[in-house]
């Protein structure tokens, strides 16, 4: 390589050859994830923006679908989601201050309640799977607003099922990133794989924040019973 | 119709030529005045604010000028005056069809008399159409599951293309027609030819009763459904609080989704009939009910029980 | 074979720096995956190119004689999906924009290497999927696959179509992500906002564009997907379902998409046409600030696609006042660039003729872009050939003419070699007149009241689709033209020096073609873009 530019004193083995310097390659993979993160917002946005349309259009058949959902298993799951980024965000603090062994425990755990999210959620598919509430395949519904039911349940399918997706693509991150921590690829200079993958997965629990409410959340009437 | 939009569009064709033109004469100009040659050095310019400022505004007022123009003609295009003849339409792959509130019933081809308007209320019974009358410069999308509304007013008698403009599967290039626009006096021949069951408020009549509608929409006494007379176009009060006008597409949707905007004081147990009743028999509905308003005058509050006649609403019960 | 045409003693370059299948398909040379996306979308330009003659073949006679009705419909849809997804979204950013924005800031490559690669291997698996679609009996929902025709009245391959669109576009979103990384993170020292070329402020508005618009078209593919596949009810209008959500959710991505297809050949016209008038661009601030006010104001005007589609009178309005005015900017542009030949001193190269026709092509697209503005005039002419004249002006006469200027220009960078120029005269003019000649009578057909996607038409049509037809048999003849000459050039050119145009611009200050990280020291930036002022005079030629 004929024009490998001059040795910087503090190169770093992670330091990729385009860069400049380790600062800017941190600068970089942040700014990358959070542009992905902005179209993440616009993939899921174009689902929220149906669900809004025909939520006000179809109010009364929303109420009646959203009340087929299992409350405290949202609920629940809700919690489980939020405990995770909780790991999460402790995961990256640890990588930044280059604890090896709790990143590696914290992501575990992060792991977990990933899984057990997932866990819930197909125990909840199970039980509306049984009860007819898939449109299309498997849908039976007993009144006349049925048609209009179908389409809360479409939403319910598609918002929840991609959200799942993500998570499952979470997961799988988390382990890889967690197995390179293991092999301590990262240290307190670079830890840029941590960072980025903590991003992703915090918005994947904010989405899901939204989505408890819009899905579980529009009558109080389950609350009470 | 076809004036304004040909006026705007010449309108358009002469101040476009002239930007055009103004642009390839100077682009063409320097292109020869500054070639390159030896001894010609270019003069380095930064830009103008003055300039910029001059082809940002000046362009912008003339275009704001275009879209005020524009959408005074689209005004226009989208408000269907009062009193308009009435025709029905339903769109299939790949056909139209023509329901003339006297009854008669027409594939392909639209008879309308010259000078009158004449508003066409289409739905879909499959995937989106759009009715297209080039020499009417009219063209609107047809859309399953509601209505949509468009009008126009025939100046010359004569033989039109119809068109449909959005593509819609196989034979889209032959959902064609055509709309013959006829003098009064041959439109009234047309019109009293051909066996006619009765109007089309008439047919929708026969089905309000033979689907068991009556026993529930009651028209003397308040019964399990609100009385329908007098409903159309009028706001109606819905059981969630919110208002929705009685139009042609609040009526079609009671009928296939009754429960979607249940009216205040009743309960959602209307039966959907999706599926049961055809788009062709939701027209005759639709009809019906409108016929159900008693005349503009006001005079006659109590319905009568004679059936619906011409295409002026008349009151009936 | 032309042994005097290899110099002497070769530099090691980003070409033979390495050899072998392997160099090029593992590569992470942002220079290398611009070529690898050079091959593939050429591919696909004459694919789609194909279906394109066949189309108007078809059209020749009213009648529906040389194919099937399902078979022409097939035949443009896959002509849109193939040349929109496959050919015009990546043609500048991908192959362009790849090879010189990182040149061009002073970086030595884009940000993501990998994910560079990744996104040229997600266009490979997107268009393999394309052709399985086609090779396996095509599909014909036209290619803004409006429901309800596509999630239910359809047997074709439209999963499988709108899959294609979906990966291609996560290639697209992963393009742009680099881009504003890269703008952002790694500009040279010295490169400041306001030293940029135009080119990459073009390349980043589009960017924006492709991050922000591309998902929304994919989710909305994906849900008609999921309504074909397991009958879910998100746009079925016999449950409740809204036909028009579908569109609202189509154009929100497939308008900004048009400025996707138009915003970098602005970019490479900004390059061409200060180069060959030895000029400064005429009003650099308001020429990237237009970029970016295209980018954002085609955010807010996807609904002047359904004037007629059954929206509210309002909506209407609102969209056609915001249509207007996102028609300024692209006004400003095009007076800079005619300001700026003021006073120049203007060669005609291929590339600056290519420059004459975009002006001249993009200024007519642009104009009729106010007459379909209007709403009562869009009422009449949506959706007949007055609109596809348009938007080919647009996106042929536009972003073709543009990428295959800035094809001219920086082939002595690319491939170190000059095309022969008066060839390139020759196809420049060919391709111009061919354009003009297919394109123009269809403002007239439309007007006239000739829907578009038909397969057979009224006889009173036929003369101007005659014309039409002759015209794109003349466009065939001109795109194949610098094919061929431009691949033989690779080999037989003439050896092209470091900076044969004499141009501005840190591209040109490395060698031809450059060593694999661009600069053999990372250059330091101190003077302002399309400083001709400083530059010689390129000699005269001839």
């Amino acid at each position: 390589m004929s024009d490998r530019a001059p040795v910087i004193a503090t190169h770093s083995p992670a330091l990729r050859h385009h860069f400049s310097n380790m600062e800017q390659q941190m600068e970089a993979s942040v700014m990358g994830m959070w542009v992905f993160l902005i179209t993440e917002i616009m993939f899921f946005g174009g689902m929220f923006c149906g669900y809004m349309v025909y939520r006000h259009q179809y109010y009364s058949a929303w109420v009646a679908g959203s009340q087929k959902m299992d409350f405290w298993w949202g609920t629940l799951n809700t919690i489980v989601l939020l405990c995770s980024s909780l790991t999460m965000a402790l995961g990256v603090r640890a990588a930044q201050l280059g604890r090896r062994k709790s990143v590696v425990i914290f992501l575990l755990i992060t792991i977990l309640f990933g899984l057990g999210f997932l866990g819930i959620k197909g125990i909840e598919y199970h039980s509306h799977w049984t009860e007819h509430q898939f449109p299309g395949l498997n849908w039976a519904w007993p009144d006349a607003n049925g048609n209009l039911v179908a389409l809360f349940f479409s939403f319910y399918w598609a918002m929840t099922g991609f959200h799942a997706l993500h998570m499952v693509i979470g997961v799988g991150l988390v382990a890889f990133i967690a197995y390179h921590a293991w092999q301590g690829r990262y240290s307190a200079e670079y830890y840029n794989p941590v960072e980025t993958v903590g991003l992703y997965w915090h918005f994947v629990d904010i989405v899901w924040i939204y989505l408890y409410p819009l899905l579980y959340l529009i009558s109080h009437k389950h609350i009470s019973g | 119709m076809a004036g304004n939009v040909d006026a705007l569009f010449i309108f358009l064709l002469i101040l476009c030529g002239m930007m055009a033109l103004a642009i390839f004469t100077l682009i063409t100009i320097f292109a020869i005045r500054y070639r390159r040659r030896a001894g010609h050095e270019a003069e380095q310019i930064e830009g103008s604010n003055a300039l910029e400022f001059t082809w940002t505004f000046i362009p912008l007022g003339i275009f704001l000028c275009i879209f005020v123009w524009g959408a005074v003609i689209y005004f226009k295009e989208r408000t269907p005056p009062q009193g308009a003849t009435e025709v029905y339409t339903v769109a299939k792959q790949w056909m139209w069809k023509f329901q003339h509130i006297e009854g008669q019933r027409e594939i392909n081809e639209l008879h309308v008399p010259v000078g009158r308007d004449v508003r066409m209320i289409m739905t879909s019974q499959d995937v989106i159409h759009s009715f297209y009358v080039p020499a009417f410069r009219i063209k609107q999308d047809v859309l399953p599951g509601r209505y949509t509304v468009t009008w126009f007013h025939a100046t010359k008698p004569g033989t039109y293309h119809l068109f449909c403009a959005e593509y819609c599967g196989t034979m889209h290039s032959g959902m064609i027609g055509e709309v013959v626009v006829m003098e009064p006096a041959q439109y009234q021949t047309w019109l009293s030819g051909g066996a006619v069951a009765g109007s089309l408020a008439n047919t929708g009549q026969g089905i309000f009763q033979s689907l068991g509608c009556s026993t529930c929409h009651r028209f003397d006494t308040q019964g399990r459904g609100p009385n329908l007379i007098g409903v159309f176009g009028k706001p109606v009060l819905l059981e969630d609080g919110r208002t929705v006008i009685a139009d042609e597409n609040y009526i079609r949707e009671s009928i296939l989704s009754p429960a979607a905007k249940v009216v205040s004081g009743f309960k959602p147990i209307m039966p959907t009939f999706q599926g049961i009743v055809s788009e062709e028999q939701l027209n005759a509905l639709v009809a019906y009910i409108k016929s159900l308003n008693p005349p503009p005058t006001g005079a006659a509050g109590t319905p009568n029980l004679k059936p619906p006649t011409g295409q002026t609403p008349e009151t009936n019960r | 074979m032309a042994t005097a045409t290899v110099p002497t003693a070769e530099r090691e370059n980003y070409l033979n720096k390495e050899y072998g299948i392997k160099s090029w398909l593992l590569t992470t040379d942002h220079k290398r995956i611009a070529l690898l996306y050079l091959i593939l979308i050429t591919f696909f330009f004459f694919i789609g190119g194909f279906f394109a003659l066949l189309i108007r073949l078809e059209l020749l006679t009213p009648a529906g004689d040389l194919v099937q009705a399902d078979t022409y419909n097939k035949l443009f849809t896959m002509h849109g999906q193939v040349m929109v997804f496959f050919f015009l979204i990546p043609a500048v950013p991908a192959v362009l924009g790849n090879f010189l924005v990182p040149m061009m800031i002073g970086a030595k490559d884009l940000a993501f290497p990998r994910i560079n690669l990744l996104s040229w291997y997600l266009l490979v698996i997107g268009g393999v999927l394309m052709m399985y679609t086609i090779l396996t009996g095509g599909v014909d929902t036209g290619w803004t696959f409006y429901t309800p025709l596509s999630t239910q009245f359809l047997n074709t391959h439209v999963v499988a179509a709108a899959l294609a669109i979906f990966v291609a576009g996560f290639s697209s979103i992963l393009t742009g992500l680099n881009f504003i990384v890269t703008i952002h993170r790694m500009r040279a020292p010295g490169m400041t906002w306001s030293r940029l070329p135009l080119f990459v402020w073009a390349n980043y508005a589009t960017a924006i564009i492709q991050v922000l618009g591309t998902p929304v078209l994919a989710i909305s593919l994906m849900l008609v997907a999921l309504e074909r596949i397991f009958g879910l009810a998100i746009f079925d209008p016999q449950r409740g379902g809204d036909p028009l959500l579908f569109q609202h959710l189509f154009w929100f991505y497939s308008h900004p998409a048009v400025y996707i297809m138009i915003l970098p050949g602005m970019g490479v016209v900004s390059e061409i046409v200060t180069c060959f008038s030895r000029k400064r661009i005429f009003g650099y601030k308001f020429m990237a600030l237009a970029v970016i006010a295209i980018a954002v104001l085609g955010f807010l005007v996807w609904a002047h696609h359904m004037f007629v589609a059954g929206m509210s009178l309002y909506a209407g309005m609102m969209f056609s006042l915001l249509s207007y005015f996102v028609a300024v900017p692209s006004a400003i542009k095009v007076f800079n660039w005619t300001s700026t030949m003021y006073k120049g001193s203007i060669s005609y190269n291929t590339p600056m003729l290519y420059a004459f026709g975009f002006i001249g092509l993009f200024t007519m697209g642009g104009l009729t872009g106010l007459f379909v503005a209007a709403l009562g005039i869009d009422v009449h002419v949506t959706d007949t050939y007055f609109v596809v004249a348009h938007f080919h002006y647009i996106m042929v006469g536009g972003m073709v003419i543009a990428y295959l200027a800035g094809i001219h220009f920086w082939w002595p960078k690319i491939s170190g070699r000059m095309y022969p120029e008066s060839w390139g005269k020759l196809a420049a003019l060919i391709i111009f007149i061919g354009f003009n000649l297919t394109f123009f009578p269809q403002f007239v057909l439309g007007y006239l009241g000739m829907p578009r996607r038909y397969w057979q038409y009224s006889p009173e049509f036929q003369v101007l689709n005659v014309l039409s037809t002759a015209g794109a048999t003349i466009l065939a003849v001109g795109y194949i033209l610098p094919m061929v000459y431009l691949l033989w050039s690779m080999r037989y050119g003439k050896i092209a020096d470091e900076n044969p145009w004499n141009a501005a611009g840190l591209e040109w200050k490395t060698a031809s073609p450059p060593p694999t990280f661009n600069f053999d020291e990372t250059p330091t930036v101190t003077w302002e873009a399309y400083n001709y002022d400083e530059l010689k005079e390129a000699p005269v030629e001839r």
